[in-house]
């Protein structure tokens, strides 16, 4: 693996970055800014395996478990909530939701 | 290694744009499979099998399963459309610059960042990135972070459960 190789890694994972706060600042459905996040999440952790690959060391791999832990947890609390916001106000736009408060 | 990392990482790609088009959420999700599975095609190239596998079970799998039964619960009702005009002003435009400006600093920043020098494909331990490695090193040098990762699990089964579990009345 050379440099270049690992460039056009990090650059890919740039770009997957890019997309998905792109989609977080554009869309306000609450679903689908939950999903740029993951994909905000993946990229990381493209850049970490790729790095890990690069090194020969296998700590970017341990963190990239860790990372994919923490979206599993993010994700099953991000949809509590979205479901409780529907629940109580049909919310469907983010913007109609500006207090989490009851 | 070149071949896949042209082919995935233009599946990547279309795969979050169509996440961020996409006018329905299921097809969002959709999309995100395809960009989770590109992913977990790259990671087999970088010689991580074990995270690719991780990728396709808890990515495409678990979570997937989880967006996908709360669209199924929420939009049964009513399609959670956004409305065509945001609250805030130019928030389309400005987005757009924001994230471009962000890809063209972190491209810059990979091609002109020294990473050191790589390790030769026979110079790698044996069975770098096999499950049998990996939990080697997750359950030896790592321990903490396990430790730490089943806490965080806890965590949000609580979490979730005190949010949305029955309440009497």
């Amino acid at each position: 693996m050379t440099v270049e190789i690992l460039q056009g890694y990090l650059i890919l994972s740039g770009i997957l970055f890019a997309i998905g706060a792109a989609g977080l600042l554009l869309r306000r459905s609450p679903l689908v800014m939950l999903m740029c996040v993951e994909i905000m999440l993946n990229a990381a952790n493209l850049a970490f395996i790729a790095f890990a690959r690069y090194w020969g060391d296998m700590t970017g791999q341990i963190f990239t478990f860790l990372v994919v832990t923490v979206a599993a947890a993010e994700v099953a609390i991000g949809l509590a909530i979205i479901v409780l916001l529907f629940r109580h106000r049909d919310a469907a736009d983010v913007d109609d939701v500006n207090a989490l408060r009851g | 290694m070149i071949a896949v990392l042209w082919i995935a990482g233009a599946l990547a790609v279309a795969g979050a744009l169509g996440v961020v088009i996409a006018k329905t959420p299921v097809h969002s999700v959709i999309s995100l499979v395809v960009n989770i599975l590109a992913l977990a095609a790259l990671y087999l190239s970088l010689h991580a099998e074990f995270m690719a596998l991780i990728q396709v079970i808890i990515y495409a799998g678990a979570i997937m399963i989880l967006f996908l039964f709360v669209i199924a619960l929420l939009t049964a009702r009513k399609d959670p459309v956004e409305r065509s005009e945001g609250k805030l002003e130019g928030q389309r435009e400005l987005g757009i610059v924001a994230a471009v400006t962000g890809a063209i600093l972190m491209t810059a920043v990979a091609l002109s960042a020294g990473f050191g020098r790589p390790v030769a494909q026979e110079a790698l331990p044996s069975g770098f990135g096999s499950p049998a490695a990996f939990g080697r090193e997750l359950l030896t040098t790592h321990i903490l972070s396990f430790e730490l990762t089943a806490f965080v699990l806890m965590a949000a089964v609580i979490g979730v459960v005190v949010l949305v579990g029955q309440r009497k009345l």
